[in-house]
């Protein structure tokens, strides 16, 4: 955006808000390169009672592996704490998650948008509410029909909880996204000919890709960082990342392998890194959307 | 999608309903000053029986909406007659876990949802005097603390606290007090979780406030400049009555989000000085005996807290929809 305005800011004032910004993007980056960098030593360099300055140097990580880095930490979260079934299960539950909700939603956001009847409104409300509401008091509803029903501890279960508790959000979202593809587009396709579903299928499908993969990135950012949920139904063997880093705290940090939740700290944070680098356009445009909108 | 969304409410407030008789209690109850403590026996012959006749446990009413762990109506009743001051109920009434929750959520809300609008609207003017090369690259590594998922941005600054860990050694050794640690004092366990709050969320405002400085009208700043304004009148006039509709959306957002605080606590390893509603919830459903009743008084009472929240919002929705159809 060219601005007209040509504003002639004072030295300090320029001094001033670089190093503002130079200080937020230090303590926004700053942990993760140091978890990152922290994630190739031992735990004694890591975590030095002696100085600080072993984390960057690896002194001891020298001693112990005879080089200043090691992968030890993620060979003994992979291989020992067996790290690689939670990606897979997160994987899964990811995919799931993200093709359901969006069949579902650009569905029934499309049937939706195209009725005239004030759905709209409730729809908002109950995205609303469902946003406010911790996913984890409807926990409790569920563990005990899924306990009685032997449907408790499997991947299927979680996906289906998840997806429910994110429909609202999802439908509205698109629904939003729908209302701005103008109904003269389905319109014209019905004139032409076509049926309802080859209108959605030919005319309305192309346009809506913007909007689908928007959604379809906050519903996998909301199935990949949940804890509440995934911490709750999912059994030992079929946890998913998050949860499987938080059960490594309970269990390693007496055995002194607090290297193993590091490293994979580092592996669950790199998909996410990536996402941002390549879909950071449609992150912003998703969470300007819900603002413009709501 | 009914049925997995209105179904568990119900499921919810039946067990609020019921008191656990799945497992049959002996319980010894020894009180000290500080408050009770119980310990529970269970007898695995009569517990296996009951659990295969009825698995919700007994019909109780409300009775466990009052009692010691949530509303503790009774409790609450003696603290206001037999404390002298107010700072006396306060600490009597601070001893009672729900209530406990409670005021950590709502310190917690209230003070991140002030602190990461103001610190997200100056990184946004910040970062809307940078270069256009430079902005992409600010916006990208402004993303990460948001996106990531709570629970692992929590641990990452939780190593990095911990005594022996850079900023934890580092705090010793600027206040030279070598036991100083974060995680041992409540205060300090308060405001480090506050801290990571402010971290998680400022960038979600820092994004609806720079894209709402993208559609400042320029022509207002120009003539606001010529009839001499100065920068900080500029800001103040112009650019905040600007963005105030998205000060309230994301105050708004924020109030939900930062109502629920959940993972850090866990993250944080922070239960011991911090609980929050939910991470009561899970307490008690991760237990040893998962306390299924319990959790789901709270979260009755939880979804009641958030709907009181909500409702001035619903009915700001709801009028405006009105005036719109």
């Amino acid at each position: 955006m060219s601005s007209t305005v040509v504003e002639n800011k004072s030295f300090s004032l320029r001094f001033i808000s670089s190093i503002f910004i130079v200080f937020w993007l230090l303590i926004a980056v700053f942990p993760f390169f140091w978890t990152f960098w922290g994630s190739f030593k031992v735990e004694l360099d890591f975590f030095s009672k002696e100085s600080w300055t072993n984390a960057i140097t690896g002194i001891r990580t020298l001693g112990q592996h005879g080089e200043y880095f090691t992968g030890a930490g993620y060979e003994g979260a992979w291989v020992q704490e067996e790290f690689w079934k939670a990606v897979i299960n997160t994987a899964l539950v990811c995919l799931f998650v993200v093709c359901v909700s969006l069949t579902i939603g650009t569905l029934g956001a499309y049937a939706l948008s195209r009725s005239g009847f004030r759905y709209a409104f409730w729809l908002l409300i109950l995205a609303l509410v469902f946003r406010a509401m911790p996913p984890i008091t409807l926990v409790a509803g569920y563990l005990l029909p899924f306990f009685e029903w032997g449907l408790w501890g499997k991947l299927s279960t979680t996906v289906v909880v998840l997806v429910a508790i994110n429909q609202p959000f999802t439908l509205w979202m698109l629904h939003s996204f729908f209302q701005k593809i103008p109904k003269e587009l389905d319109e014209s396709a019905k004139v032409d000919g076509c049926t309802s579903f080859q209108a959605f299928r030919y005319v309305i499908l192309p346009v809506m890709w913007p909007g689908v993969i928007t959604t379809g990135l906050f519903s996998f950012l909301l199935a990949y960082n949940d804890f509440a949920v995934t911490a709750m139904l999912l059994s030992k063997e079929n946890q998913t990342m998050v949860p499987k880093i938080a059960g490594f705290l309970g269990t390693t940090q007496t055995e002194g392998n607090v290297m193993f939740a590091v490293a994979s700290v580092v592996m669950a944070t790199v998909p996410l890194f990536i996402l941002v680098m390549f879909f950071q356009r449609q992150i912003v445009s998703g969470l300007t959307a819900g603002a413009v909108k709501g | 999608m009914m049925l997995f969304i209105f179904l568990p409410i119900v499921s919810v407030v039946t067990q609020s309903l019921h008191i656990d008789h799945e497992q049959v209690f002996v319980e010894v109850e020894n009180c000290d000053f500080f408050g009770c403590k119980k310990a529970t026996m269970v007898d695995p012959a009569a517990t296996a029986e009951l659990r295969a006749a009825e698995p919700l446990g007994r019909f109780v009413g409300l009775s466990n909406y009052f009692n010691r762990s949530h509303l503790a109506t009774n409790e609450v009743a003696s603290a206001w007659r037999d404390s002298a001051s107010f700072g006396e109920f306060y600490d009597q009434v601070y001893n009672l876990p729900l209530y406990r929750a409670l005021i950590f959520t709502l310190v917690y809300t209230f003070t991140v949802t002030p602190l990461m609008i103001i610190f997200g609207f100056l990184i946004a003017i910040g970062v809307n005097s940078l270069h256009q090369r430079l902005k992409g690259l600010v916006i990208f590594f402004s993303l990460l603390p948001m996106i990531v998922t709570p629970l692992i941005g929590s641990l990452i600054l939780f190593w990095m606290i911990d005594s022996r860990g850079i900023i934890g050694s580092s705090l010793q050794s600027i206040f030279s007090d070598p036991n100083l640690s974060l995680k041992a004092s409540t205060p300090l366990t308060w405001i480090t979780l506050m801290v990571y709050g402010v971290w998680h969320s400022a960038p979600f405002s820092f994004v609806i406030f720079y894209a709402g400085l993208q559609t400042l009208p320029q022509d207002t700043l120009e003539s606001a400049m010529i009839d001499g304004a100065s920068r900080w009148e500029r800001i103040r006039y112009v650019i905040i009555p600007h963005i105030m509709p998205l000060v309230t959306f994301v105050a708004l957002i924020q109030l939900m989000d930062n109502f629920r605080v959940f993972e850090p606590i866990v993250g944080f390893n922070a239960a011991a000085h911090a609980t929050s509603l939910s991470s009561i919830i899970y307490g008690d459903l991760g237990g040893e005996s998962r306390l299924l009743s319990s959790a789901s008084t709270t979260s009755v009472l939880t979804i009641l807290g958030v709907i009181i929240l909500l409702s001035p919002v619903l009915y700001r929705t709801w009028s405006g929809w009105d005036k719109k159809a």
